[in-house]
This record gives structure tokens, C-alpha cells and sequence, in this order.
């Protein structure tokens, strides 16, 4: 069955909560209103108001709440309006539900989903890609699907799974991207990256929405004879170093690329990793392609120039095929 | 950008934009400030929601203060110059009172290089501190801890002067309002703090929001005087905030107004409002802020009919002229992207040629 980015994401939850009664859903207009988004259209008709609670603008209540229910046995699942918000629920998830197992070994089986990402001429906090603030919290998971197959496997996975999970959904892919879902039951693991296509020549370690941008430059590059291998890392904590290391190994030169600023980003970390411990398999440089370190700007020219694009990602992988 | 200091008041744009130089009595002058600003932000309101927005010139958010604009515009009147306002984002009304001209609003909205922000960021989100209004974050209630700074300050200085902060019913969840409050409270900081209770948030209503029946009940776990007032009638809301703020420059601290309204829009353009019963639109409709104070004006004899039509015709001509300038006005150059970020490095100084 085709579906949307969008629509993956709501089979995940919808059938985790049909599979299992612990888990419940929390958040801001998510009822009623079917969230801003409408991932969660029709569950409060489905699954009644104890399990689809509208909460107040409480972004720090609402992620304490699931960390408690989790205590108790639930499977919260926490709705940010906005990836944008969530740092109004930053101290309960980077200290309460980070450090738990570690401190006391209480496991906190949470999902907090977030919707991140530019390109909806959003501005400053409707575009926000905070994921580096939450790569940087050892205790935490972080997600990033860019496929309909990874959102749906990755939701079940994570609500699944025994430790926080923050789910990062990128808005601009919710109703752009499609793709196939089986209608049968199957996780995709949280903690592996995928090869989304291979290639020979380079290879771009990349997530999220920057995903297809690699993917259109890949069309490109193809024509000009260069074959550039993309690695969709999926789950962005823990890192599958043992995939991208492949890759590297095989194709000798690499570009990360990513949506959110440069400076301290993902980039930065993978990049080490690769020098670190592909070093003499290297023949060039390990490239960065990301924002730069601005807040997301509003105007659309402003937006376009801020965001990477198959253009500067071509740039820079023409010249390190060269290299 | 400057300091939050004490600006002449010469440096401020004329807040007087509305003519009231030949009306004797200053009820009726007043009645006619209350009358622009408000008709002046539904008109730019409707202008920008209903037709940029649905044009394509408008992109990303809109949100609109349709039917509370008596909240903003009383409250707004009341402040002195050289007082410190925090809008939310359904208080246009108090960019127009400080003299923000409806053309940079207009360029602001379509992301324009002449818009208050320059095209960072979108829609109510400016402010302004030569003009004493500063920007909000979308974070609901971020703004509460801030205003609540911005007081302490002014008492610090010994000015005369006092902070105003507006938000949403919804925005009373936030643990920011209340620490925000509670600080405030505690130093006895002069804000005035304004609630638009429009009954809604986004999809949620107030039940859902809060468990008391009114915002005002929250004030006494503060220490902090309340009242409640018909949010839609703007010489009510004047006069409540003219009391609090009395109650603020007399170093009495913080003083919360509950003004009951109701959003009679979606929560933005891309919302319809479905989940709102079809009766309250017709119940608060009924109420419109802007047919009440021509009613009052017309039966009090402080306008004709002819004058009110006058008034619109002018606001009319004043928002096609702006849209058309912002419309005409350039996009920001993307090669300033990356431009103050931080404050700009100094300039080097010249270097001496050695002869
Ligand atoms: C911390 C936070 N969470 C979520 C949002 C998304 N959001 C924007 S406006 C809004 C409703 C605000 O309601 P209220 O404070 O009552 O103001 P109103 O819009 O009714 O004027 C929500 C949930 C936000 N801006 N900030």
C-alpha cells in the first residue's frame, strides 16, 4: 500500500495502540483537533480520551506526565506541536527521562515525536532541526525517518522500545514524500542505518528530508558519471558507526549533510568517526554540507539560501570526486 | 540594536497618528483613538488573512486578534510612551499606538526587506526598542519571565515607567507565566499583566486548559490583585488598566486584568475553527467591538454617521497605500543571511600611511 510520510507515522501508532492498551497518546489539540498536523486524526474516536489526552500548553507537564506513566507501566506517546517547543520540555527529557536507567535503573519507555524541519516558511520557531541538543544526551534515542516504510517501523520500534525516544518527523516530507507500507506487522531497529542507494565513487551520510536532496544530486551526479552512495542514518542515537565505516571503506571519500546548522551539529560527530577510524581509507578531505550557524530565516529568499540543496551538495561532491 | 534605555520621547514615532485636533471633549477624542486603532487593525487584519494570505503573498502563519481588538487597543492607550509593551500575537493594535507605520506591517507579514524584522522572522513576531515594544518567541508565555525583568529594571532605575505583557488564556499553563509572575510578584516589579481569555487555544477550550473557572482566580496564589472585564468593550478595558497600572507605578507590584472575548477566527489562517459550536460565533458576534464603540460614539453624539463612514474610508485609504509600498518593496538579498548574527566586529581603524 502506497501512503504518505504522514500517513506511515499514524499506521505506527495507531496499530501499536490497537496491539497494546499501555500505550496512550499526549498533547497539545492532538484530540479533537486531530493534532496541528493530523497525524493523530481519528484516534480520539478510535481509542476514547483516556487514551488521547488534549493537554494545556504544557509542554514541561507533558513530558513529565509520560515519564511518570511510564513508571506505571504505560507507553506514553508525547505530541510537540513543534519540534520548536520542545525545549520548553527540555529539563525532563535531557535530565528527568535521559538519566533514569542510569541513576536508578528505572527504564522510561517514552516517545516524545516532534516535527522539525524548514522549508514551510516557518521562520525561527516553526522550522527548528534540534536534534544536536539531544545526540549530545547519552540515555536518549533519536530518530530521524525519511521514508513512509522507516516512519511507520521506526514508530512501532520506538514505542517498543525500553528507553526514551525522541522522533524527530520532518514536516515538509509529511505529505511530499509516499511510499510503499506493508500491511502486515514489522518494526524497522532503532540503532541502524540504511544504504539507500549504493554507489561507488562517494558517499553522502545524511538523514531526514536531506535524504531526497541527496537522492535528486544522486540523479544528477549519475549522468556525469560519478556514483555517489547515500547512507540514510535513520537513527541518529545511537550512531551506526559500523554502517557508515562500510561505506567509507568502500567509496574513500565522504560528505555529511544535514539540515540543521553547522556548528555542533550531527555533522561534526560522524565526520570524527570517520577520520578517527577510516583514516587510511580516505582519499580526500571528509566534507560538511549544513545550514549555516543563523537562526531559520522567514523570507523565502532567505530560507532558500539558508537551507542546503542538491545544488551546493553537487558543488561539493563534483570537487571531491576530483580530489 | 540599542539598550532597553529611556529614549527621548522625541525619538518615538508620532503615537498621535489619529486626529483628534478638533474634538473639544476628551471622552469623545478618546471614543475616536479607540475607534482608529481598532478599526485600523481589523481593517490590515482582514486585509492580510483574507486577501494576501489567500493571494500567495502572505506564506507561513497568520494569526489575527479579529474581535479582541479592544484588548490591545484599550490597554495599549493607557500606556505612556516611554512604558514598555509585550504584545502577543493578536495585539496588532499596539504596534499602529506606538507609531509602527501600517506599511512596514504589511512588508513584515510578506517577509519583506522593509518589514520590521527585515524578513527574519514572520508575521507578529517584531517588536521594536526604539519604540519600546519588544518581540515576542512563539513559545507561549516566554515573554512573562521577560516583561517581568524588563519591570524589575525600570524599579531598579527609579523610572517612572512600568511594563505591560499580553497573552492568551492558553498561555496560563506555561510554568514560564507563572514563575514569570511569582518573581515579579515577589520584587513588587510594576507589570500590568493582560489576558486575552478568548475561550479558546488553538483547538482547546478553556476546560480543558485550566481547572478554575476564570485566569483572574490564578492571581491570589501570587499575592497579586485581579479583575475581570467585558474584553470587548475597550473603554472597560481602558479603565482597568488604568487602575493597574496605578497600582504599578505606585510600587504596589504586579496587577493581572482578565479580559473575556472570544476569537472569532480560526486559530489561524489555515483553521477554519470547525470545533467551535456554530451559536458563539452568532452570541460574540453580536458583540463586536467595533460596531460597540460607533454605537456609543453615535449615541452619545460624538460623531454623525457621515464622520464614522469618513474614519473607515480613511483607514481603507491608508491600508491600500501600504499594502501597495510593501507589495512594491524588495525582498531581503540573500547575501546579508548570515549578518548579525552577533554584534558586527568594530570597523579597523585606519591605518597611518608612513611617509
Ligand atoms: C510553548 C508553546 N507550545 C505550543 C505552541 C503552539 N501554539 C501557538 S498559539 C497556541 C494557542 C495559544 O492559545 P492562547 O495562549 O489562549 O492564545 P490565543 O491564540 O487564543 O490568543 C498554541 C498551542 C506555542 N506557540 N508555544
Amino acid at each position: 500500500m502506497q501512503v504518505t510520510y504522514l500517513e506511515a507515522i499514524r499506521q505506527g501508532i495507531w496499530e501499536e495502540m490497537e496491539r497494546d492498551p499501555s500505550v496512550f497518546l499526549l498533547g497539545e489539540d492532538i484530540g479533537v483537533y486531530g493534532g496541528a498536523f493530523k497525524v493523530t486524526a481519528g484516534m480520539l474516536d478510535r481509542f476514547g480520551e483516556e487514551r488521547v489526552v488534549d493537554t494545556p500548553i504544557s509542554e514541561s507537564a507533558i513530558v513529565g506526565a509520560a515519564i511518570g506513566a511510564s513508571f506505571m507501566g504505560m507507553r506514553p506517546v508525547a505530541e510537540m506541536q513543534f519540534a520548536d517547543f520542545i525545549s520548553c520540555g527540555f529539563d525532563q527529557i535531557v535530565n528527568f527521562a535521559a538519566k533514569c536507567r542510569y541513576r536508578w535503573n528505572a527504564p522510561v519507555p517514552i516517545v516524545v515525536r516532534a516535527p522539525s524541519g524548514g522549508g514551510i516558511h516557518g521562520g525561527p520557531f516553526h522550522s527548528q532541526n534540534p536534534e544536536a541538543w539531544f545526540v549530545h544526551t547519552p540515555g536518549l534515542k533519536v530518530v530521524q525517518p525519511s521514508t513512509a516504510y522507516d516512519a511507520k517501523g521506526l514508530m512501532k520500534a520506538a514505542i517498543r522500545d525500553n528507553d526514551p525516544v525522541i522522533f524527530f518527523e520532518h514536516k515538509a516530507l509529511y505529505r511530499r514524500i509516499k511510499g510503499e507500507v506493508p500491511s502486515a506487522d514489522y518494526t524497522v531497529p532503532l540503532g541502524k542505518a540504511t544504504i539507500f542507494r549504493e554507489g561507488r565513487h562517494l558517499s553522502v551520510i545524511t538523514y531526514g528530508a536531506m535524504v531526497h536532496v541527496a537522492a535528486e544530486a544522486a540523479e544528477i551526479l549519475e549522468q556525469e558519471g560519478i556514483s555517489m552512495e547515500i547512507v540514510d542514518l535513520r537513527t541518529l542515537l545511537p550512531i551506526d558507526e559500523e554502517t557508515v565505516l562500510a561505506s567509507v571503506r568502500k567509496t574513500s571519500k565522504a560528505i555529511v549533510l544535514h539540515e540543521a546548522t553547522l556548528t555542533g551539529g550531527v555533522g561534526g560527530e560522524i565526520s570524527a568517526r570517520i577520520t578517527e577510524k577510516a583514516f587510511e581509507y580516505l582519499d580526500g578531505p571528509v566534507l560538511r554540507i549544513a545550514a549555516p550557524d543563523t537562526p531559520v530565516p522567514y523570507s523565502p529568499p532567505l530560507e532558500e539560501a539558508f537551507l542546503p540543496n542538491a545544488g551546493k551538495l553537487l558543488e561539493k561532491a563534483r570537487w571531491l570526486v576530483r580530489y | 540594536m540599542a539598550a532597553l534605555k529611556p529614549v527621548s520621547p522625541m525619538a518615538l514615532a508620532s503615537p498621535q497618528r489619529c486626529d483628534t485636533a478638533g474634538v473639544a471633549n476628551p471622552e469623545a477624542a478618546l471614543s475616536r483613538r479607540f475607534l482608529y486603532y481598532m478599526s485600523l487593525m481589523r481593517e490590515a487584519e482582514d486585509r492580510i488573512e483574507r486577501k494576501l494570505y489567500r493571494q500567495g503573498k502572505i506564506v507561513g502563519g497568520v494569526y489575527v486578534g479579529r474581535g479582541q481588538e479592544a484588548i490591545c487597543v484599550g490597554a495599549g492607550l493607557v500606556a505612556a510612551p516611554q512604558d514598555v509593551l509585550f504584545p502577543s500575537h493578536r495585539d496588532l493594535g499596539l504596534f499602529f499606538i506606538r507609531g509602527v507605520e501600517p506599511r512596514e506591517v504589511f512588508a513584515q507579514y510578506m517577509g519583506r526587506a522593509g518589514g520590521l524584522t527585515q524578513g527574519r522572522d514572520a508575521n507578529m513576531h517584531m517588536g521594536d526598542l526604539n519604540r519600546r515594544i519588544v518581540a515576542i518567541i512563539s513559545a507561549m508565555a516566554a515573554a512573562v519571565p521577560v516583561a517581568a525583568g524588563a519591570a524589575m529594571a525600570l524599579k531598579q532605575q527609579r523610572s517612572p515607567n512600568i511594563v505591560f505583557v499580553f497573552f492568551g488564556d492558553g498561555a496560563t499553563s506555561r510554568g514560564d507565566w507563572h514563575e514569570g509572575i511569582n518573581l515579579a510578584a515577589v520584587q513588587k516589579a510594576p507589570l500590568v499583566l493582560i489576558c486575552n481569555n478568548n475561550q479558546y487555544a488553538y483547538s482547546t477550550p478553556l476546560d480543558k486548559q485550566m481547572a478554575c473557572r476564570d485566569v483572574a482566580d490564578r492571581a491570589p496564589g501570587y499575592g497579586i490583585p485581579a479583575e475581570i472585564v467585558d474584553g470587548n468593550d475597550a473603554w472597560a478595558v481602558y479603565e482597568a488598566t488604568h487602575r493597574a497600572a496605578e497600582h504599578a507605578r505606585q510600587g504596589l507590584g504586579p496587577y493581572l486584568i482578565e479580559c473575556k472575548t472570544f476569537r472569532m477566527t480560526g486559530h489561524s489562517a489555515h483553521d477554519a475553527g470547525d470545533y467551535v459550536p456554530k451559536d458563539r460565533w452568532q452570541e460574540w458576534g453580536a458583540k463586536d467591538p467595533i460596531v460597540r464603540m460607533e454605537q456609543l460614539m453615535l449615541e452619545r453624539g460624538y460623531a454623525s454617521r457621515q464622520q464614522l463612514d469618513d474614519l473607515h474610508a480613511e483607514i481603507r485609504g491608508q491600508v491600500d497605500e501600504a499594502v501597495a509600498w510593501a507589495e512594491a518593496s524588495p525582498f531581503p538579498d540573500p547575501s546579508t543571511l548570515t549578518d548579525n548574527v552577533y554584534e558586527p566586529a568594530p570597523a579597523p581603524a585606519p591605518t597611518v600611511e608612513k611617509a
